[in-house]
């Protein structure tokens, strides 16, 4: 009997080390994702936030070819994606993505890698162009193209 | 015996008639709306874009009104060159030759006759392109539907195609830019130019912002559509009124055309 209670204690006193070296490997990597975007609340990106942390410039590398080239605007991976998930909002003033203390500076800051995308592309969501509507209308259907996509961006 | 038959036989198909009437409505009422959503929300493009289709312009003089800027008004607000601010201490008159403009408004004046014409002045969208003829990097290419315009990504700011355009299309930008509109990023040490809305054109938008403009100004002098469907309001227009391309003596086949020069 006290051996098998032994055993018992012995196989709760590891899972529970089990379970709080998760929560520390967890801890360690940091989070970038501003509290307050939309992105905060969500699982993950277009792609699983592994794949993201490494290969989100692979994504729009590619991807700006083939909008820039052939015009294709409704690819799952799009700059202007990711600023409009990703800005966070103080006093409803949408501060620019590529500020130290925002998601895409403060990660390209820590990894001291330049980022000049935004010194073209706008930092903050800026419409213009086309009216209310039509924007709605156009990111219905991004997601609706997001949902039904199966691509796995390697493909092109 | 008969006539009974017959009225019976009336009587099913007014039945018959009604039946099909309600049916029609009630189909229309469904399928009506998804018809019209459909044309409202069109979705952003998917597929590559195609040389089905060759976008073009036609501009009639005689109704392009002296002193009028709607246009260019409108391109500016559209492209974002109009967020554009002189650097300090700059003249104005440096400032309005060294500034981005995609469309420039130009007065001709028939020096024997007198007589004066209007017309904005934008790039040609050539099927040649010289400016894509001279680009060391690749940048600056012709879409396959016939637009010509910058790749920004490439872009190294040589400025050979400034050289190279006949019509004195292109811009350069010489200093940092801010609050870019996100459908036109655009940014310091690259060529630009007209691309013809693009972005609108990737939306499937009917037209672009000066013509939508010069509408609106009760103008109409400008006309955009698909220069090879010969049924498009472009192509009729081309059929009905004489036109002609600028400096076609250089054969550069433009896609934007004049009537009245």
């Amino acid at each position: 009997m006290a051996k098998v209670l032994m055993r018992a204690s012995l196989v709760a006193v590891s899972l529970v080390w089990v379970l709080a070296a998760q929560t520390v490997l967890a801890a360690e990597v940091k989070r970038y994702v501003v509290e307050g975007s939309r992105a905060a609340e969500l699982d993950s990106c277009v792609e699983p936030t592994e794949r993201m942390r490494r290969m989100h410039f692979e994504f729009i590398k590619h991807q700006r070819i083939s909008t820039v080239h052939e015009g294709i605007r409704g690819t799952k991976y799009s700059l202007a994606g990711c600023v409009e998930c990703h800005i966070s909002y103080e006093e409803q003033q949408p501060q620019p993505i590529d500020r130290p203390d925002q998601f895409c500076g403060a990660c390209h800051a820590y990894a001291a890698v330049d980022l000049n995308c935004f010194d073209c592309h706008a930092s903050v969501p800026n419409g213009g162009g086309l009216d209310a509507e039509a924007q709605a209308a156009h990111r219905a259907a991004g997601v609706e193209k997001l949902v039904q996509s199966g691509r796995n961006g390697e493909g092109h | 015996m008969t006539d009974k038959t017959d009225r019976a036989e009336n009587e099913i198909d007014s039945g018959r008639r009604d039946f099909i009437g309600v049916a029609a409505g009630m189909t229309a009422a469904v399928v009506a709306p998804g018809v019209l959503l459909h044309t409202v929300a069109a979705a952003p493009r998917s597929e590559p874009v195609t040389s089905d289709v060759r976008w073009g312009l036609l501009v009639d003089t005689a109704k392009c009104a002296d002193g009028c800027s709607a246009c260019v008004e409108a391109c500016n607000d559209e492209n974002g060159l109009n967020l554009q601010t002189p650097p300090e201490g700059e003249p104005d008159r440096k400032w309005d030759a060294q500034k981005a403009v995609w469309i420039r408004k130009v007065k001709l004046q028939d020096n024997q006759t007198g007589r004066v014409t209007n017309l904005p002045m934008m790039c040609q969208h050539c099927e040649h392109p010289p400016c894509v003829d001279v680009c060391p990097t690749g940048a600056s290419f012709k879409r396959a539907d016939g637009i010509v315009m910058v790749d920004r990504h490439l872009c190294i700011g040589c400025r050979y195609c400034m050289m190279a355009c006949p019509y004195k299309a292109r811009s350069f930008i010489h200093q940092d830019t801010t609050d870019q509109l996100t459908s036109v990023p655009r940014g310091k040490g690259c060529v630009e130019s007209c691309n013809l809305c693009v972005h609108r054109r990737d939306y499937g938008e009917a037209s672009t912002a000066c013509v939508d403009a010069c509408a609106a100004e009760g103008h109409h002098a400008i006309v955009f559509g698909d220069l090879k469907d010969p049924n498009s309001a472009i192509n009729q227009k081309l059929k009905e009124i004489p036109s002609r391309q600028i400096r076609e003596d250089l054969q550069l086949n433009t896609g934007v055309r004049y009537s009245g020069v």
